[in-house]
């Protein structure tokens, strides 16, 4: 069973918004970034498909959001919006198979350089230690 | 194009209890096309079906396979050989493929996993609306090209009914009356005359009240 103090959380993020807040990801851990997040680089958030979705949460994440731009301006015009429409579809899915959807979230963040980027880290890893590890997990 | 629906997951987990090891079906045809039950539609079903198998503690084992046409002897013959392997095949096609699966594979347990809907158009992404009811004897040369059966409430040949208000059917008014829209199409084409001509009572037998349909061409049989 894995430790709720520090859940599995799969962040899948667009380019744009993981460089605006910091231009060397390396250096996120400095800024605060919660260790337990583990980030995958898209080129855009659009990118992200239902199947990736679900298969990080088949693997054993307790949760796992999306990070895009504002809605508005989004380097490929629609791409936050699609991956929002990604994401409440899974949503409905685990609300259909008695999973919480809040364990799976779309962030549109700023792509002006700041901390929006850590804060959503901080608020998914806040969540997600409420609700406890993924229910795939066994008691 | 057939456009289907997947059916509510609820249903569809409830239909494979004790299904431990099952072949997820698409088809490349129209279901694929309508994004209901092709390629992709097939790996999503399948994770859905093994997450919830998984927070029960009762995990599952799916294979996933997507036909050219599930509606072809041809295609569905690829099976032979394997689909004794599974405990049962879940089709992603329209009916037509279910039907046909448990047709040539009798020993095999076989469900739906979609709701075939109806025959029609793909307005716009996201947005499919039905056409035609496949009545068997078309009619469109007398009403414009629109089709009376698929498109009127009350399936009326000798429309518009009294309860068309304002180019709307009276069901909802979101819905088009259809014998406003043949009216004004006649009208754009100068054929009003058209529809002085009364309908006669049409007969049926053409369609499902004739009894299974069945086409056989002697001109390409081999
Ligand atoms: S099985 Fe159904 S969905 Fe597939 S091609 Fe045939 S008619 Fe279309
Ligand atoms: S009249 Fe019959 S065949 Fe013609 S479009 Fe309508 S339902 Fe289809």
């Amino acid at each position: 069973m894995n430790d709720v103090n520090q859940p599995d959380i799969v962040a899948f993020c667009c380019h744009y918004t993981a460089y605006a807040c910091s231009q060397d990801l390396q250096n996120l851990p400095q800024l605060g970034f919660p260790e337990n997040v583990r980030l995958e680089i898209l080129p855009c958030s659009g990118r992200i498909s239902i199947t990736r979705l679900l298969k990080a949460f088949e693997q054993g994440a307790d949760g796992i959001y999306v990070a895009g731009c504002k809605d508005d301006t989004c380097h490929n015009v629609r791409g936050s919006q699609i991956a929002k429409k990604r994401v409440d579809y899974v949503k409905d899915v685990f609300d259909q198979l008695n999973i919480e959807p809040e364990r799976i979230e779309m962030y549109m963040i700023s792509r002006e350089p700041n901390r929006g980027f850590i804060e959503v880290a901080e608020e998914m890893t806040m969540r997600i230690k409420k609700l406890g590890s993924s229910p795939l997990k066994g008691k | 194009m057939i456009v289907g629906q997947r059916k509510p997951i609820q249903e569809i987990i409830g239909m494979l209890k004790g299904i431990k090891k099952i072949l997820i079906l698409g088809c490349s045809g129209c279901v694929s096309v309508c994004s209901a039950g092709g390629e992709k539609e097939v790996e999503i079903l399948a994770l859905i079906l093994r997450i919830d198998r998984k927070k029960k503690g009762e995990p599952v084992e799916t294979m996933e396979k997507t036909l050219a046409r599930q509606c072809d002897t041809e295609y569905l013959e690829e099976l032979k050989g394997e689909a004794g392997n599974y405990d049962a095949i879940l089709s992603m096609a329209c009916g037509v493929g279910v039907n046909y699966l448990a047709d040539m594979y009798p020993t095999t347990l076989v469900f739906p996993a979609l709701n075939t809907s109806f025959m029609g158009v793909s307005e716009e992404q996201g947005v499919w609306s039905e056409r035609c009811a496949g009545c068997g004897d078309c009619v469109l040369d007398r009403t414009g090209g629109l089709c009376p059966i698929a498109r009127c409430s009350k399936r009326l040949f000798n429309g518009p009914c009294g309860g068309s208000q304002n180019g709307k059917c009276e069901i909802d008014p979101n819905v088009a009356c259809v014998w406003q829209l043949i009216y004004d199409r006649l009208k754009g084409l100068n054929q009003l005359e058209k529809l002085k001509e009364i309908f006669p009572i049409k007969d049926w037998s053409s369609s499902l009240h004739g009894g299974p349909r069945k086409i056989v061409r002697e001109d390409l049989k081999l």
